[in-house]
């Protein structure tokens, strides 16, 4: 699934800070992501996660601090996806809402974003990324007659769609039935292997957290635990929202 | 990819999004035809009445179904967070804006090309002899009214109160071009028709500089 331009990059926060108006939504974040690897975030709801994944995604300027993208040595290093739009062709970001149109079927959709991002041979990758999600027949339906879960399966082939080698996952498993959730475990352990960078935000533990190497736990905005052991991980995952 | 390729492409999704779901059209059409009916019907003007009358009622309508069209550009775009999807995937921001206003000026003008012959019979004014004038007239002030009103409605969508934010920025900022359109329009149906080339100018240079601020600041308009 990954592009033929791929190199493993990493994620480095260097302070980051983000108040909207007097409430922090982020406080002194610092941490590095590693190329190749895979980070839950935990907390409660309004812990900062999906404020993290938005900064991450440039979508949100934080109020202080730097976003930079360290690549392995095949690679050269990227600012950030706001400083330089070029960067943003490193990653996919699936959030919360499905960020696909209602009135536009789920072939049109991918078409649309693929053709926004260069994607070479667009239709060929569409075609082939309806089939992974296994919406190939309903290809031409509009994706308002979609349920949740086939919505979040567009949404996540739209992440997809240009081989992005760092994934920002805000609840991906949104919607999703057993099946998708295992189709969805089954293509991030297969990405991650790869050498794709995934931070993902998560409510509890599931087969898609058993896929993090190292888990990160938020509360009002702070760091509060950061592990790499793997029964602190699942620690983390599992009482998330105690 | 280019600025234009991109403003292409989000230019297709615009239409074919609107063709199908008709939301703008349908709202908008309605609400012209409705007041250009009600006010011949009220007032029922004579023939030099229609002439000094009709033009500002007429651009006076165009005004009001333009905020009911700019109202829901940006906003729905937010019901499924689509717009950070387009963030994400353009090169250059202004990309989005230029084909949100492009759709819009061809909605906006779609909509006064149909209503014209209704005004015309209605209010008793020819129109065809002065028909290709009064197309540029309806494209440069379709052409301001969209861009002033693509640009606030993106800061208006953020906002709360929105529904209120966006014809109270917007109506005061296009007195300039409903003033300079109407006086365009008043000597295009006089009997004897002129073109008042000062007010051209000055729908061309309001169209020149509002493209650039939004083209110098458009980005940051559409920062969460």
């Amino acid at each position: 699934m990954t592009s033929p331009g791929f190199y493993p990059t990493g994620i480095r926060f260097e302070n980051i800070e983000k108040r909207y108006g007097g409430l922090a939504a982020l406080r002194r974040i610092r941490f590095e992501i590693s190329p190749g690897e895979c980070v839950a975030l935990a907390g409660r709801n309004g812990s900062g996660k999906t404020t993290l994944l938005r900064i991450a995604a440039g979508l949100v300027r934080p109020s202080a601090g730097e976003i930079t993208f360290p690549a392995s040595s095949r690679g050269a290093s990227i600012p950030s996806p706001a400083a330089r739009p070029g960067a943003k062709a490193a990653a996919g970001f699936v959030s919360h809402a499905t960020m696909v149109y209602d009135e536009l079927t789920a072939e049109e959709n991918l078409l649309l974003f693929a053709r926004l991002q260069q994607t070479p041979d667009a239709p060929a990758r569409v075609d082939k990324l309806l089939r992974e999600v296994g919406l190939f027949e309903r290809r031409t339906s509009l994706v308002r007659t979609f349920s949740r879960g086939m919505r979040q399966r567009v949404a996540i082939a739209r992440a997809l769609l240009h081989g992005p080698s760092i994934l920002l996952l805000d609840e991906p498993s949104t919607g999703l039935d057993p099946q998708g959730v295992s189709w969805l475990a089954g293509k991030l352990c297969q990405l991650r292997d790869a050498g794709c960078t995934i931070l993902m935000s998560l409510h509890g533990e599931s087969e898609i957290s058993r896929l993090a190497t190292r888990a990160l736990r938020l509360d009002a905005g702070i760091i509060v635990a950061d592990t790499r052991n793997g029964s602190e991980v699942r620690s983390i995952l599992t009482f998330a929202d105690a | 990819m280019s600025l234009l390729s991109s403003t292409n492409v989000l230019l297709g999704k615009e239409l074919r999004t609107e063709f199908r779901s008709r939301e703008l059209l349908t709202t908008t059409v309605v609400f012209i035809l409705m007041v250009i009916v009600l006010f011949s019907f009220t007032f029922d003007p004579t023939y030099t009445e229609s002439r000094r009358f009709g033009p500002g009622l007429l651009w006076l309508a165009f005004l009001f179904a333009a905020s009911l069209m700019l109202q829901p550009c940006f906003l729905r775009e937010q019901n499924n967070d689509t717009l950070s999807a387009l963030r994400l995937s353009v090169s250059d921001p202004f990309a989005i804006f230029l084909a949100k206003l492009g759709a819009n000026t061809l909605f906006l003008l779609f909509t006064e090309l149909l209503m014209l012959p209704v005004f015309a019979i209605l209010y008793n004014v020819p129109v065809l002899r002065v028909f290709g004038q009064l197309l540029l007239v309806f494209f440069l002030g379709s052409l301001g009214v969209s861009i002033a009103g693509t640009a606030l409605s993106a800061i208006s969508a953020q906002a709360r109160m929105r529904e209120l934010l966006l014809p109270l920025l917007l109506l005061p900022l296009l007195t300039p071009v409903l003033v300079a359109s109407t006086q365009v329009t008043v000597g295009l149906l006089d009997a004897s028709p002129f073109m008042e080339w000062k007010g051209v100018g000055f729908l061309v240079i309001f169209d020149v500089v509002f493209l650039t601020a939004l083209w110098l600041f458009g980005e940051y308009l559409l920062e969460e």
